[in-house]
């Protein structure tokens, strides 16, 4: 009961004095409120990723090669920094092998769905009129969609038949149908485009029309999307000249295998082709390694932006704190009037703990309306919609609060502890 | 007006600055008895002690020596807590300065000291409509202190002091800063306060003729009581 008439006081004082108690709240505001705001856009970071995770599988290992560092090279810096003059690109003799891909194949073949290989052409434009689109060429085997997740739109996949014939075929996406046809996919099937890599022309013919997704990398303009034509692996290696020669590829692990000591025997495996190789060595990475990396580093930033935030809500409860010091000197009298009718000491200390609460409780709030907003900026700038958990608006309200009696404790213990004659004679 | 004894000091003594070099005596053994019922006045020049003695009655403060019991406590052996119990329930302050809280309605004012008695919340505000009434500030009541005159501001401090129904008022120059006729107002209440309520007032007054109405007056003089005499107990007459 005392409780209730104590906050309505609290608030009376605190809208008599607007100004200065929107000042004092400031850090608090600012504190929560950046609180808020971080860990939204740490929401929309996660959600983007793992949505990219998703479609880009998490398990899949990818294997490459890189060049070999070199004993020097590890005593002077300990990172694989060199000049451009020692920067080697592997090789055709470098590449990996259908032998070496079968070997594998062999030895793993429970832990592996499927070898998802793709080799680029480069990028390039396709022209229609005036019409034009931005497309990256890719060559891809059977096995590609295994590892990625693809939705059709119209027409067909790259049927086994196409892609082992190396025929000119192509998918393309629905991006690329609504750049050159108006997004008329079924006028799209079957017409024959001209894509242009550098000097060469590519003639293909659309077969069908994949869902483009967007991922948290495209920053650009929708018209100028670049995105990926798929053609049969073979029909790029017949270009290329290049046939059973890959210089890398992904490995679509089944269900249950963890990718990240699979990643290592994979590596293992293959070394064995390397090691009298002077310049290359295998290289094995899964996102799910990368994105683990990213949460961790992302982790560190949070930590040190919250720190930050931590030290203006120590500022704003510094500031909670002074206010209250001058509020009480300020009603010195009103102290003494309510100790001579009654009030004990408890209950006046009672009475400026609950407004010091109900100060950084409303700046609390309205911390917390700034990060929500904030925040929903931030994660639609990044292209992820996400909000605050309730539980982060719990804990900054419970923190705040906390704020209020810690910083509060001082001010009202001391108005608690004045003598009522001085401080009815104060004047 | 009873023959108990309401207020019984026997020998109090009041220093400052205990153990210090300017160690100050205020009040030099002073014999009070005060009976249920009475009306007193205590008049004395600025400096005489009448505060410290008046702060002393009121247990807002604690004597250095001597023996003091109010409506029976031993306010010797009475802790803080106890001391602020005392002023809730037994006792109720006017001040020459009102000392109404600020931004806060007469209504609200006159609940203060029932909010800490703990007294439930309609209960507190059928209460302090009643005295509200009885002061004759019904109409004023959800108005601030800087919305009222200092005649109807003394009126609901009357109020706040009658809130807890205390065997007690103590009234430090109640009428001192009010013009004459407002006095008068002021004075009269007491006076119902006193007959119809069989209230114990002690007034401290700088004005002769008030104290004069009063049943019995003391006369304080540089820390102890030099005079006694009767009042005439009644209102007077223009």
């Amino acid at each position: 009961m005392l409780i209730l008439e104590n906050i309505a006081l609290a608030f009376t004082a605190l809208i008599s004095n607007k100004m200065r108690s929107l000042l004092t709240m400031l850090g608090i505001i600012i504190g929560i409120g950046s609180v808020i705001a971080i860990v939204t856009v740490g929401n929309s970071l996660s959600n983007s990723i793992s949505s990219s995770m998703q479609s880009m599988g998490a398990n899949n290992i990818m294997v490459g090669l890189q060049q070999r560092e070199t004993e020097e090279e590890r005593t002077e810096s300990g990172m694989a920094f060199r000049g451009p003059e020692r920067y080697r690109e592997p090789t055709e003799e470098d590449y990996f092998t259908d032998e070496m891909l079968s070997a594998y194949l062999e030895n793993y073949s429970d832990e592996v769905k499927a070898l998802s290989i793709s080799d680029s052409l480069g990028q390039g434009q396709v022209t229609r009129g005036t019409a034009y689109a931005n497309v990256s060429l890719i060559g891809v085997n059977a096995c590609y969609f295994a590892g990625t997740d693809i939705t059709m739109l119209t027409g067909n996949m790259l049927t086994p038949k196409a892609l082992s014939g190396g025929k000119a075929v192509a998918m393309v996406s629905d991006y690329f149908v609504n750049n050159l046809f108006d997004g008329d996919q079924e006028e799209a099937l079957g017409k024959e485009i001209e894509v242009l890599i550098g000097r060469d022309f590519y003639a293909l013919t659309i077969i069908g029309v994949y869902e483009y997704q967007q991922t948290m990398m495209s920053f650009t303009s929708v018209k100028d999307t670049r995105t990926d034509i798929y053609v049969p692996l073979g029909y790029v290696q017949k270009k290329n000249h290049m046939f059973g020669k890959y210089s890398g590829f992904t490995v679509v692990t089944n269900s249950g295998v963890d990718s990240s000591s699979f990643m290592t025997s994979t590596k293992r495996f293959f070394d064995r082709w390397y090691h009298s190789n002077k310049d290359m060595t295998v290289s094995a990475f899964s996102l799910e390694s990368m994105v683990s990396a990213l949460t961790d580093m992302m982790d560190k930033v949070s930590i040190a932006i919250s720190v930050i935030a931590g030290i203006s809500l120590l500022v704003g409860g510094i500031g909670v704190m002074n206010i209250m010091m001058v509020s009480i000197s300020e009603r010195t009298r009103e102290i003494g009037t309510r100790k001579a009718l009654g009030a004990t000491n408890g209950s006046i200390r009672l009475q400026f703990i609950v407004e010091a609460m109900v100060l950084c409780l409303v700046g609390g709030v309205f911390g917390i309306l700034l990060g929500i907003g904030g925040g929903a900026l931030g994660a639609k700038l990044l292209g992820y919609e996400a909000s605050p958990t309730i539980s982060s608006i719990l804990i900054s309200l419970l923190f705040s609060l906390a704020i209020g009696v810690f910083f509060g404790f001082y001010p009202a213990n001391k108005a608690a502890q004045m003598n009522p004659i001085d401080a009815l004679r104060y004047e | 007006m009873s023959d108990k004894v309401i207020i019984d000091m026997k020998d109090i003594v009041k220093r400052y600055f205990i153990g210090q070099p300017n160690e100050l005596e205020v009040l030099h053994g002073i014999d009070l008895q005060v009976c249920e019922g009475e009306f007193v006045a205590i008049v004395g020049q600025s400096g005489s002690g009448k505060s410290t003695l008046m702060n002393m009655i009121g247990a807002l403060d604690r004597p250095t020596e001597g023996e003091y019991t109010l409506n029976g406590v031993d306010m010797f052996a009475a802790d803080d807590k106890d001391l602020s119990a005392i002023r809730c329930n037994e006792i109720g302050f006017v001040f020459q300065t009102y000392n109404l809280v600020a931004r806060t309605s007469a209504l609200k004012n006159v609940e203060l000291p029932m909010l800490y008695a703990g007294k439930t919340r309609g209960n507190r505000r059928k209460r302090a409509i009643e005295l509200l009434q009885m002061m004759d500030m019904e109409e004023r009541m959800k108005h601030s202190p800087d919305e009222l005159s200092g005649g109807q501001k003394q009126r609901v401090a009357i109020a706040r002091a009658m809130a807890n129904d205390p065997a007690i008022i103590l009234a430090d120059e109640p009428t001192g800063a009010l013009d004459s006729a407002t006095g008068r107002m002021i004075m009269d209440i007491f006076h119902r306060l006193n007959k119809e309520q069989g209230k114990t007032i002690i007034l401290i007054t700088h004005s002769p003729e008030l104290a004069e109405e009063t049943q019995r007056i003391l006369t304080l003089k540089d820390g102890r009581i030099t005079g006694e005499r009767k009042g005439s107990g009644r209102r007077a007459d223009p």
